[in-house]
């Protein structure tokens, strides 16, 4: 396992490299930089800001100066917030994407596979239905609808929360269940399917058989190899959470990383660009590799390759 | 999935007609399609869509006249669905936005099942090695922040899509066609993006089909390499590549609402259902409906889609390989 891990990590090194480089020189080709917006900015001004953050040195020196500080843990300074460090911005916000983001994810998994396994117990009965229709519900209802509406029905017009920020516990509410729900219907689809799968196989019957209670033969028996394909399914809804949390911090004025990546994209902030796309992609390479080792771990028939 | 019942059990009626004709797969496959309601009726809501967002531009008013009398009026019987706060009709901007959407939808599927089902079908011919090392290269990519490279695919073009918008104009002298540049650049961008799965089951087809008996015997008769991958490999992949496309197009029609959501996608005086939303979110403390109505038509849609999709798997008995 560990020997798998190891490739794992050393497959992802070339892959990180890619994506920087790619990302430097594709930024430095758009037109305008990060310093074109602003006002009555004098050419000398300019020629001084750019020495400042070292753009007047040759492109390829500066990919290099970039890679070593980035040895060094360093992400450079922003272009766009004076004397605040790309390291900073992240330390600042990434916290409360990450609480969105997790909060979001026991949502999805707290509603959704109990919703999944009841659904496939109770087989054609009106909770299945029901279970069908939310699945439905929450794949064709897209995050950037349901938000604005909870927020219309549950803040606007029945007054209960706040319909943005990010202060009190209460405010957290309403953007976690939007960003969790989406998932919680994948999941209740991909629970209950499995459910089904394993229900019909002839371990099953034999713990029955055996006299175990339906309660003991469904959590004991069924749930570990009704859950692989939610355990499948984690990864890529893990960085459907982190990608959602763009909209979902824009919708509810949430201060987090999300919308700070789609802000410094719209302002050609370079570092922080690169800096956040680099953690976003190493974040999910990470989860992704615990996905794998979980689902080796759930299920003893695959082996780690 | 979800418990729409395929009825897939042959119809018991068989007429002696059909008997002594036989019936191709693709017969089989309508009948029980036809028998699929949900799948039907998201096939019927479809064509009342599509037809309007195509044909009701041409008879109603147009989505950029405004209406100085009522700005921002609730739904009445001058608007049917409102207008919005420059005073122009909802119900002309969702048919005019819907072209849009769809018009993506559809284009940036045709692009990424144009490259999914080549890299595919590559792959699971050459075999080997070669296989290998570009499945390997679909698992990576597969692994990463696909969104986040949309995103940043948009901005890297923004240049492309200003020259074009200006060969629009000063070339073509085709006004009215502004922001057209930005359209062409998700197609690209969602196409570049949206192909892996496509890739991974076209190539998983054509690697058990290669196998089959039936190749060997065309391959026994002296058929060339091209005849065997026309006549006979693709005709059978063609069933999954219907089902996935159908599935794709939804997913598409998403990530350009999503873009547009977040302002990185059409651009105005363009409009498309996803940005409509984004303009409707922004004002629906005072007027709803310009979120509800975008919001629910974006949404039937692709409950219409996914339906179809659905009924489509069960018709062709698609096995999915990967849900």
């Amino acid at each position: 396992m560990l020997r798998f891990i190891a490739r794992r990590f050393l497959e992802t090194i070339p892959v990180v490299l890619i994506i920087i480089t790619a990302t430097f020189f594709m930024l430095r080709f758009v037109p305008g930089g990060p310093f074109t917006a602003e006002k009555a900015v004098t050419p000398e001004i300019l020629r001084n800001l750019e020495a400042h953050y070292g753009l007047n040195k040759p492109l390829f020196q500066q990919y290099t100066d970039y890679l070593v500080s980035l040895l060094h843990g360093d992400l450079g300074p922003s272009f766009k917030y004076s004397n605040r460090t790309v390291n900073e911005i992240i330390a600042d916000k990434l916290p409360v994407s990450l609480e969105l983001g997790s909060l979001s994810l026991v949502v999805a998994l707290v509603i959704g596979i109990p919703l999944g396994v009841i659904a496939a117990i109770r087989r054609n009965s009106w909770i299945d239905y029901l279970c069908s229709s939310f699945a439905m519900i929450g794949i064709c209802v897209p995050t950037f609808v349901l938000g604005p509406l909870l927020v219309l029905f549950f803040a606007i017009h029945l007054g209960w929360m706040n319909a943005s920020g990010w202060y009190s516990p209460v405010d957290r509410v309403l953007p976690c269940l939007t960003l969790g729900c989406v998932y919680a219907a994948y999941l209740a689809r991909l629970t209950r399917g499995g459910m089904l799968e394993v229900l019909s196989l002839d371990y099953i019957r034999t713990a029955r058989a055996k006299g175990a209670s339906e309660t003991r033969v469904i959590f004991r028996h069924a749930l570990r190899g009704g859950l692989l394909p939610v355990v499948t399914f984690l990864g890529p809804a893990i960085a459907g959470i982190l990608t959602g949390s763009f909209v979902i911090e824009t919708i509810f004025q949430i201060p987090g990383l999300g919308r700070e990546f789609i802000t410094s994209v719209f302002n050609r902030d370079y570092t922080l660009v690169l800096g956040t796309v680099m953690l976003y992609a190493g974040l999910i390479i990470v989860l992704n590799l615990a996905v794998d080792i979980a689902q080796v771990w759930l299920n003893p028939k695959l082996k780690f390759e | 999935m979800v418990s729409l019942s395929p009825q897939s059990l042959p119809s018991a009626d068989v007429s002696v007609d059909q008997l002594e004709h036989g019936s191709s797969p693709w017969h089989d496959a309508w009948m029980r399609l036809r028998k699929n309601r949900p799948a039907i009726v998201g096939a019927v809501v479809l064509i009342v869509i599509t037809l309007l967002c195509i044909a009701g531009p041409w008879f109603s008013q147009s989505y950029r006249e405004q209406d100085l009398q009522l700005v921002a009026s609730a739904p009445s019987g001058a608007h049917w669905l409102g207008t919005d706060v420059l005073g122009r009709d909802l119900f002309a901007r969702i048919l005019f936005g819907g072209r849009i959407s769809l018009m993506v939808g559809l284009v940036a599927t045709v692009v990424a099942l144009t490259i999914g089902v080549t890299y595919g079908a590559v792959a699971g011919f050459l075999g080997g090695k070669t296989d290998a090392v570009m499945m390997r290269i679909v698992d990576i990519i597969y692994a990463l922040p696909f969104t986040i490279f949309v995103i940043l695919l948009m901005v890297f073009m923004k240049g492309p899509a200003e020259h074009i918008d200006s060969w629009l104009r000063n070339t073509a002298h085709l006004d009215g066609w502004q922001g057209f540049g930005n359209i062409l650049l998700l197609f690209a961008a969602i196409g570049a993006v949206e192909w892996l799965t496509m890739a991974r089951i076209v190539r998983g087809q054509v690697l058990s089909i290669k196998r089959m008996e039936f190749i060997e015997a065309a391959r026994a008769l002296g058929y060339g390499r091209r005849r065997i991958i026309f006549r006979h490999i693709i005709p059978n992949v063609l069933g999954p590549i219907i089902v996935y496309a159908t599935l794709t197009v939804p997913a598409v029609m998403l990530l350009e609402a999503f873009l547009s959501f977040l302002g990185l996608g059409v651009q105005p005086p363009m409009s498309s259902w996803g940005w409509l939303i984004k303009e409707g979110s922004e004002k629906m403390e005072e007027f709803w409906w310009l979120l509800v109505f975008p919001g629910g038509v974006f949404s039937l849609t692709l409950f219409s889609l996914n339906f179809l999709g659905d009924g489509l798997r069960d018709a062709l008995d698609v096995r999915a390989s990967k849900d």
